[in-house]
């Protein structure tokens, strides 16, 4: 009895001493090349500092990860942190005290100076408190441009959309796709979203994505995007694949003359040694309207009934944010930091660009951040019928997708 | 000896207690006992889960079940979305179809496996394994074999017949036939062992009887031999039937939904706008329209099948 007691006590101490190594589980949908590349600095740094990093990783994208965690959460089996783009994803999960607060991690930091656009840490904030650590910017609105498939058409690199709308058909001519696009619906209503900012102007989408403006999906500059986008459909024609950095290797291979995706991409065409400017180009804001949208990734962290997970998680939370880790994971995966007092290792014409874009604050926020998933969700339907369906108008979409802006909430 | 000791023993022990007449509900406690648990799940689980979901499709339920009521609006939703009106149709049309092909190509095979050819065995097996894959490898599979850049259109084209054009997975207008194929590659297996099992127990005698009359093989089997199969059928049927209506691994693997919502099923739809959509409500909705739909298709089809067996 007494040994058991003095055993007990034993392994009491040992466990309190290694108390610092926190094991945490770290759910994400990071896994093409580029991505997990990325998320391995994190892991890296969390290993460094004498912790232990599982990476969940789940193939398929957002809309396939994001059910498995919240059910997990809900379940009560719920990961260490996990990853949501931010904005009114998690709303409900907050709502209901299921995540953690951490805004004395946010004030330690100081968070509140230092992350660049302060609309990034808005959307981490309900009722005052912050909920999630935001780790990187991601835009929507870029175009990348295979300059290889343009040499072989033998045609300059259009700098704008009506550019490359006008050298569409020569493209065909050679063989080359000229609008690689994946079959997945988000990636369509996405490429949508950067056509309406680019064509539409950023008040007509912020009527829109806003203030829930019907009157603004009916009028003539929407209009023009709808078309716009109609026309588009028969420029993908050819190219048959599903995921979006399978899009992206068309433009790599100079088989596809380009591709209308977020920053993102961006890792792919560096995974693949190709270097901007010389190898591929991009035009943010499709070379219309130089803007970008401030979404991204950020990292959530469910309450747990553990002091010792707590404080491994507010600890994640403030090295998920600090310069150097800033530094190689947005490096390595093509998108901005976070903070506006780092600079990246290597920035090449590209990212330069999306960087010139932020500090002039040429920001809108993120779609995620204005519209409910569950608005998402009914646009995505919509536009990938739109994309599919070659018998369907412009005017046909330009109504129901009134309908939806009209319900939403 | 000793067998005929105990039942002189317990013969004995039921004289000499009073004649009184046992309650129904002792009559054989124990397997009534070891049926509880069932029972439990099947109320609670089942009936209770069942309860819940269609409490529950009258509120604004969004991430997290909340009873905040709305009345019908989610159903109103529901049947106004051109996704769920699509999804429907394609299940009509894949269900019509596998039902009727998976029971003609099932007791197509598994006759003529009857007629004793060589290496039954074999065949049997071959014809079996698809079933052992899940259809999640299936639905792989068969994106890889139809996909038009590396699979069976490619192969056509390159023994010579250029113009040869068969894609349905970037066909919206015969995507569903896609999927078809591959259901019936993974289910008739199965349905033909079943069909085979039931052929095999057919009496021998009727054959001889219905040689000795000088009717055809195959209007033996179509007049005599199907008719007799009755019990089997209703197996298959339920088993092709219960496939159908959870039909959505299939489409995940194979299609997810594309090109555009072509290929969407009800199961799906319920699925997207429970978690993607963060819409509880709205995909409650769907899945009480699901059970409606079953329920009104197997209530009076199992009181014609069972209901009339415990008067006759």
């Amino acid at each position: 009895m007494k040994l058991t007691t003095k055993l007990m006590a034993f392994s009491a101490i040992v466990s309190a001493s290694s108390a610092s190594a926190v094991e945490l589980e770290v759910m994400h949908w990071w896994t093409s090349g580029g991505e997990a590349a990325a998320v391995g600095k994190f892991a890296e740094a969390w290993d460094a500092s004498g912790n232990k990093w599982i990476d969940g990783a789940i193939a398929g994208g957002g809309d396939t990860a994001r059910p498995i965690m919240v059910s997990r959460i809900i379940g009560g089996d719920p990961p260490a942190a996990f990853q949501f783009n931010h904005g009114r994803q998690a709303e409900e999960l907050i709502e209901a005290g299921l995540l953690l607060d951490l805004t004395d991690v946010a004030e330690a930091e100081g968070w509140a100076d230092i992350v660049n656009p302060p609309n990034l840490l808005d959307a981490c904030t309900v009722d005052g408190r912050i909920y999630c650590a935001p780790v990187n910017i991601h835009s929507w609105q870029w175009m990348w441009l295979s300059n290889g498939a343009y040499e072989k058409a033998g045609l300059p690199v259009p700098t704008n959309w009506t550019e490359f709308s006008e050298s569409a058909g020569a493209l065909q001519d050679a063989g080359i796709t000229p609008l690689a696009m994946g079959g997945q619906s988000w990636q369509q209503n996405g490429a949508f979203g950067v056509i309406s900012v680019a064509l539409a102007g950023t008040e007509a989408w912020l009527a829109v994505n806003r203030d829930k403006s019907v009157d603004a999906v009916m009028s003539d500059e929407y209009t023009r995007v709808f078309e716009a986008f109609g026309a588009a459909r028969s420029l993908s024609e050819g190219l048959n694949v599903q995921d979006w950095n399978q899009a992206t290797a068309a433009v790599i291979n100079d088989t596809a003359g380009a591709q209308i995706m977020g920053d993102w991409a961006q890792g792919e065409f560096a995974l693949a040694g190709e270097v901007a400017g010389e190898d591929y180009s991009c035009l943010p804001g499709l070379g219309e309207v130089g803007v970008l949208q401030t979404g991204g990734d950020a990292f959530y962290f469910p309450v747990v009934d553990d002091a010792e997970i707590t404080a491994g998680q507010k600890e994640l939370a403030a090295l998920l944010l600090s310069p150097p880790v800033q530094v190689s994971f947005n490096s390595a995966k093509g998108s901005l930091p976070v903070r506006g007092d780092v600079d990246l290792t290597t920035v090449n014409e590209c990212t330069q660009k999306g960087l010139d874009l932020l500090a002039a604050g040429a920001t809108l926020p993120a779609g995620e951040t204005l519209l409910s998933p569950d608005t998402v969700t009914q646009l995505n339907d919509l536009m990938t019928e739109f994309w599919n369906t070659p018998s369907m108008t412009a005017a046909e979409v330009q109504s129901a997708y009134a309908d939806i802006i009209a319900d939403a909430d | 000896m000793a067998l005929s000791d105990a039942s002189d023993v317990t013969a004995q022990v039921g004289q000499g207690t009073p004649a009184r007449k046992p309650t129904r509900i002792f009559k054989n406690l124990s397997s009534k006992i070891a049926s509880l648990p069932m029972v439990f799940t099947a109320l609670v689980i089942f009936v209770g889960g069942t309860v819940w979901t269609i409490v529950y499709s009258f509120t604004s339920s969004g991430l997290l079940p909340r009873l905040k009521w709305v009345g019908l609006d989610q159903y109103e939703r529901l049947w106004s979305s051109r996704k769920w009106m699509v999804s429907i149709e394609n299940l009509a049309v894949y269900g019509i179809c596998s039902l009727i092909l998976t029971l003609v190509i099932g007791f197509t095979l598994a006759a003529l496996l009857d007629r004793k050819v060589r290496g039954e065995g074999m065949l049997r097996t071959i014809f079996l394994y698809p079933f052992a894959l899940s259809f999640i490898v299936t639905g792989l599979v068969w994106q890889w074999i139809l996909n038009p850049q590396l699979g069976l259109q490619n192969v056509v084209r390159g023994m010579g017949w250029e113009s040869f054009a068969f894609d349905p997975m970037n066909n919206s207008k015969i995507v569903m036939f896609g999927l078809l194929i591959a259901g019936l590659w993974q289910g008739t297996g199965l349905i033909m062992c079943i069909m085979l099992a039931g052929l095999r127990g057919i009496d021998e005698d009727i054959w001889k009887a219905a040689r000795v009359d000088g009717i055809g093989t195959v209007k033996t089997y179509i007049r005599v031999i199907i008719p007799m199969m009755r019990p089997v059928f209703v197996t298959s049927l339920v088993l092709i039937g219960s496939g159908i209506v959870k039909l959505y691994d299939l489409v995940v693997a194979q299609t997810s939904g594309g090109p555009g919502i072509s290929s969407q099923v009800p199961a799906m739809y319920v699925m997207t706008s429970m978690f993607g959509g963060q819409n509880l409500g709205q995909g409650f909705a769907a899945s009480t329209m699901m059970l409606v739909t079953v329920v009104i298709i197997l209530v009076p089809w199992a009181i014609l099948e069972f209901g009339g067996k415990k008067r006759g």
